[in-house]
């Protein structure tokens, strides 16, 4: 390549170092997310490598949802090592001091658990004290929540322990996860004294085991060698190499999800890119038109170009990838809720290497088309100004077939970036629907707003409107650019209202608010009696009889399993499932086939039942066929005669499988009683009092449910959010861009009104005007289509009306509208300031 | 040096059509120095355009230095008006972000051509710009930037010289200075100089004025220096 080239393309660059710098800019805030992104990705990948063991605790864990048998008791003894029993389940924790009980985790404990990486306490240690005596480490979430100290007591069951640590964090378990559920530790050895653990309580056993000296392979070997007893028996397994592939899985799936939110703000770059170079070029037709008169061939004008946005690209990339490297630092901190183990900075040049490879390539897709413009500039243009320009032109094949190129290049990036061909391909398709349809919003609504807009209004007013169709105007660019970050974060507000109104509208119609469940038989009548003091009375009181599913069709399920004939989700082969019995259905509940038996006239024979929709589709199961349960040792042999939609979402003992009245009164059972309390502080009292008097119970509250629904989302939303930042930052780099690729024509136009009057103040005045119309047009069709994305959560996902909270909506229109005007503002500065005879002088 | 044939140059606009130049035929000689003059919308320009390879002719044909301009793409034209054309515009063409000295190397370096930089300040000093070397256009007065373009146009060592109204930007003492720097330069290059005015008092200073109108060529006359 002639070397004259490369000297070309670098003087041109020096003269327009901050228009290049803005250009740059474009790229470097997607560039930096995709860097930290995946740098965070493979520093978590290399941390749970590293801290494998600890995610587990143990070399190899064992869990039944069932107490263990002595079949099962024997395998897990004969496997030796260091053993740690724990006994784990959800009931009432009762705090005398806060007179106050929330639905913990509860783990009864006996042994050295965790073999790898600490339980971390406050005080150190504390773990020690669970060894003797009525002692209990708990959540310090909990205590803070109800000003709990250590030294004062909670009540669990019919046993009063003393808390003798806080629970900082557990091995391989996330904050998040206490949030659902604070863990509460106590010993094993007083488990049977707090009488929680009865028939039909849900409880899970588990066995930690510590296997000194064991390699990894061997570990799979063993891992090998038990898994068909344990099918057999119904066990689970994990070790360490199943927790990383799980956990692993499992960030690789957040971690690329935040990447496409990453990309989305480099593709908004690129569109930024692409407007700038368009603008840039325009200002350069004389230029190239002098130098195609002085000798240079269309080749070597492109190249010059080319060579300037290959450096623009690479500088930003660059730039990009250093920011990037240091947003990782922060990531942890955002997504610190969520994270299962300890991660230390690195510099992942992978992550570096792909970040700069996707920057690179977009600015080369997106600055390709307005770079072949170069390719039709006349050398005739340094002679006539009024010479035909590219819109006289005809239309460029090799444009559409760039366009085509673009795209393909951005269904490869997804593809790379989504590593899932299905994936990928929905997100191609669904990223060029928003910009096609904010594209389309951006252009109607700006020339809706052109169109209706009262003409007497002033004269700054006017021209600042005008300013936003002035010829080469980048209105559309700037409402896409903006708009797409304040449409991401605008539905992440509004899907959140969905859920909190859902949770307000059952609130609100009458529907049930608070459950007790694991209500033993002989506590029913006294409990109600409870009840009845606070002038409650349940709206249902439903039996729950505990059974395992032994076979379909005469087939067991073991044999049903190891045939693949029917595909059996393993809580329906490793868990004691729930079912209940009664005449009638409920309203959460509607016959779509056959016909409910409400009562069974012959309770030795076939017993007609009913099943839920989803499930007899998902065992491939056809009416008639036959299901044998084991009820507490007993089978009964049952008939599917009729299949049920149930409304799930209710606050309502919903189920699987129905039985008719007749059959299951006489199987041990305990109830769980339904109601509707008519204020928060009658449903707080209500559990206290129930807590107090039936230690075993355990209360669902709505607002708990609220709040724990709140908490995680807001946590979650918090992570996306921040992602969706580095898209409205690029919108508003983007309008710096776009002002000072203007600053041409807005100088000569500023000078106009100036040499005719305008005070600077008017100046001002216009350009506010414009900018905050612009925030305002790109902020309402962002939001225009966040409405309707989340008007489709809310009808599709969660079935339920949509109410936006519209004071959000305005915050974050302001919010725009002012970043907007502040951006735009900062960049024109010199515009506004500069003398009409110093911008006449320079001609 | 230069031989227009029967040139006919015709825009399109919609159904529209508009003849600016029709049937001209005309050559030029080697060394001679010519003007073009006609009113506003005469085809000055535009013939200008074609003499120079800026432009396709809709028919007719023009060679220049024994080149048919005929049939060349785009990218074999400006390789002629690299190797045998100067050119100097009315509003001075200097390209703004390269310096004095950047914009007169040009020609040069698009050729690949290395170790100009002494010709270049050279033909700088001989423009009386030798101090201004690294001023950028903004820097220098239109009558300076006129300079800067005339040793432009000069350092491919042309043998032909286009010239748009190089005087049509300045004022008259700077027009005199400009009009005795170039006819000067030109005498001592050798160069055949094509001059497209308005201006009739420097079209007399040239050997030949064709006058155009309309599209035609009214008249084809020699002045008294080329008699």
């Amino acid at each position: 390549m002639n070397p004259f080239i490369w000297k070309m393309a670098w003087r041109e660059s020096r003269g327009n170092l901050n228009r290049l710098a803005l250009f740059v800019a474009c790229i470097v805030l997607g560039v930096a997310a995709l860097v930290s992104i995946t740098s965070f990705g493979d520093n978590l990948n290399r941390a749970i490598e590293e801290q494998a063991k600890t995610l587990l605790g143990a070399d190899l864990v064992a869990d039944s949802r069932m107490e263990f048998s002595d079949e099962a008791i024997a395998l897990l003894d004969s496997i030796g090592g260091e053993q740690t029993r724990e006994v784990r389940f959800t009931s009432m924790a009762f705090f005398p001091k806060a007179q106050n009980a929330r639905l913990s985790q509860i783990r009864a404990i006996e042994g050295g658990f965790p073999y790898y990486g600490v339980l971390e306490t406050m005080p150190d240690g504390a773990k020690t004290t669970l060894e003797s005596g009525n002692t209990a480490l708990v959540d310090d979430g909990l205590m803070m929540q109800f000003g709990i100290d250590v030294g004062d007591s909670v009540k669990i069951g019919q046993v009063s322990y003393v808390i003798t640590g806080r629970l900082i964090s557990i091995p391989g378990e996330s904050l998040a996860q206490g949030i659902a559920g604070p863990r509460i530790f106590i010993p094993l050895n007083t488990l049977k004294a707090t009488e929680l653990v009865q028939r039909g309580s849900i409880v899970r056993h588990v066995r930690y085991f510590h296997l000194p000296g064991i390699t990894a392979e061997d570990l799979k070997v063993m891992e090998d060698a038990l898994e068909p007893r344990f099918d057999a028996l119904r066990l689970d397994m994990d070790t360490v190499e199943g927790r990383k592939r799980s956990l692993g899985r499992t960030f690789a799936n957040l971690t690329r999800f935040l990447n496409l939110v990453g990309f989305i703000a480099l593709l908004l770059g690129g569109v930024g890119i692409a407007s700038s170079i368009h603008v840039y070029i325009k200002r350069k037709i004389n230029t190239v038109a002098v130098l195609r008169c002085l000798g240079a061939g269309t080749s070597q004008a492109l190249w010059i170009y080319v060579i300037q946005a290959a450096g623009m690209g690479l500088i930003g990339a660059i730039v990009g990838a250093t920011l990037g490297v240091l947003v990782q630092v922060i990531l942890p901190l955002v997504l610190n809720d969520f994270l299962p183990v300890d991660i230390d900075f690195g510099v992942s040049w992978p992550a570096i290497a792909l970040g700069m490879l996707i920057g690179v390539s977009i600015t080369a897709l997106f600055a390709m088309n307005p770079l072949v413009a170069i390719r039709r500039i006349s050398p005739l243009l340094a002679i006539r100004q009024s010479f035909e320009t590219e819109s006289d032109l005809p239309a460029d094949p090799l444009k559409w077939i760039l366009y085509g190129i673009v795209g393909a290049g951005i269904l490869a990036c997804s593809l790379l970036l989504a590593d899932n061909i299905e994936f990928g391909v929905w997100y191609f398709i669904g990223i060029l629907t928003a910009f096609a349809l904010l594209a389309a919003l951006g252009w109607s609504i700006s020339r809706l707003f052109k169109r209706f807009f009262p003409r007497n209004s002033t004269f700054t007013i006017r021209q600042g409107i005008a300013n936003l169709y002035r010829p080469n105007n980048q209105t559309t660019v700037m409402i896409m650019t903006l708009g797409f970050g304040t449409f991401l974060i605008a539905t992440l507000f509004l899907s959140r209202d969905v859920l909190l109104n859902q949770i307000n509208i059952t609130d609100a119609r009458n529907q049930p608010n608070l459950v007790f469940y694991d209500i033993q038989t002989d506590q029913a009548d006294p409990l109600l009696g409870v009840l009845s003091d606070f002038e409650l009375t349940p709206l249902q009181n439903v039996p729950i009889v505990t059974m395992r599913m032994s076979a379909i069709n005469g087939e067991t399920l073991e044999e049903l399993r190891a045939s693949e004939k029917r595909r059996i989700p393993s809580w329906m082969y490793e868990r004691e499932m729930r079912s209940t019995y009664r005449d009638s259905l409920t309203s959460t509940e509607t016959v779509v086939e056959g016909e409910w038996v409400p009562v069974a006239t012959d309770p030795f024979g076939l017993i007609p039942i009913s099943i839920e929709k989803g499930v007899f589709d998902d065992l491939k199961l056809a009416m008639g066929d036959t299901i044998l349960f084991d009820i507490q040792g007993i089978p009964f042999e049952t008939q599917i005669t009729s299949v049920r939609d149930v409304d799930w979402q209710q606050i309502s003992p919903n189920f699987v499988f129905l039985f008719p009245a007749g059959v299951l009164e006489p199987a041990p059972q305990f109830r769980v009683m339904v109601m509707r309390t008519t204020s928060r502080e009658q449903a707080a009292h209500v559990q206290q009092q129930v807590v107090r008097e039936f230690p075993n119970v355990s209360a669902v509250d709505l607002a708990l449910v609220l709040s724990i629904a709140d908490t995680l989302i807001s946590r979650v939303s918090f992570v996306i959010r921040f992602m969706a930042l580095f898209s409205v930052f690029t919108g508003l780099i983007v309008l710096s861009g776009t002002v000072i690729a203007s600053r041409y024509q807005r100088v000569q136009e500023t000078v106009l009104l100036k040499t005719l009057g305008a005070s600077r103040k008017q100046v001002l005045a216009i350009m506010a005007v414009e900018y905050l119309v612009l925030g305002f047009l790109a902020a309402l069709t962002g939001l225009f289509l966040a409405y309707f994305a989340a008007w489709a959560i809310s009808y599709f996902v969660f079935e339920t009306v949509f109410i936006p909270n519209m004071g959000n909506i305005g915050y974050l229109m302001l919010a725009v509208m002012s970043l907007t005007l502040l951006f735009g503002l900062l960049n024109s500065g010199d515009i506004y300031r500069r003398s009409a005879l110093e911008v006449l002088r320079e001609g | 040096m230069l031989f227009a044939e029967k040139l006919t140059k015709t825009y399109h606009s919609g159904d529209r059509s508009l003849t600016v130049l029709n049937d001209i035929s005309f050559d030029i000689e080697d060394g001679s120095t010519t003007s073009i003059v006609g009113p506003s919308g005469s085809g000055k320009t535009t013939l200008l355009g074609l003499c120079a390879g800026l432009d396709h002719p809709t028919s007719g044909t023009v060679s220049i230095n024994g080149v048919s301009l005929s049939g060349l793409s785009e990218d074999a034209l400006a390789s002629v008006r690299n190797k045998h054309v100067g050119f100097i515009f009315q509003s001075f063409q200097l390209i703004p972000t390269l310096t004095a000295l950047e914009n007169v190397m040009v020609p040069l370096e698009l050729r690949g051509e290395r170790g100009i930089e002494p010709k270049a300040k050279s033909l700088l000093t001989d423009v009386g710009l030798g101090d201004r070397l690294h001023h950028y256009p903004t820097q220098l007065s239109g009558g300076e930037q006129q300079r800067v373009a005339i040793a432009r146009a000069f350092i491919n060592d042309p043998v032909l010289l286009f010239a748009d109204e190089p005087t049509g930007n300045l004022d008259t003492d700077t027009s005199n200075a400009i009009e005795d720097l170039l006819f000067g330069m030109n005498r001592n290059f050798g160069t055949t100089l094509v001059l497209v005015t308005h201006d009739l008092e420097l079209a007399a200073k040239t050997q030949r004025i064709i006058r155009l109108k309309s599209g035609d060529i009214l008249s084809d006359t020699r002045t008294e220096l080329g008699a």
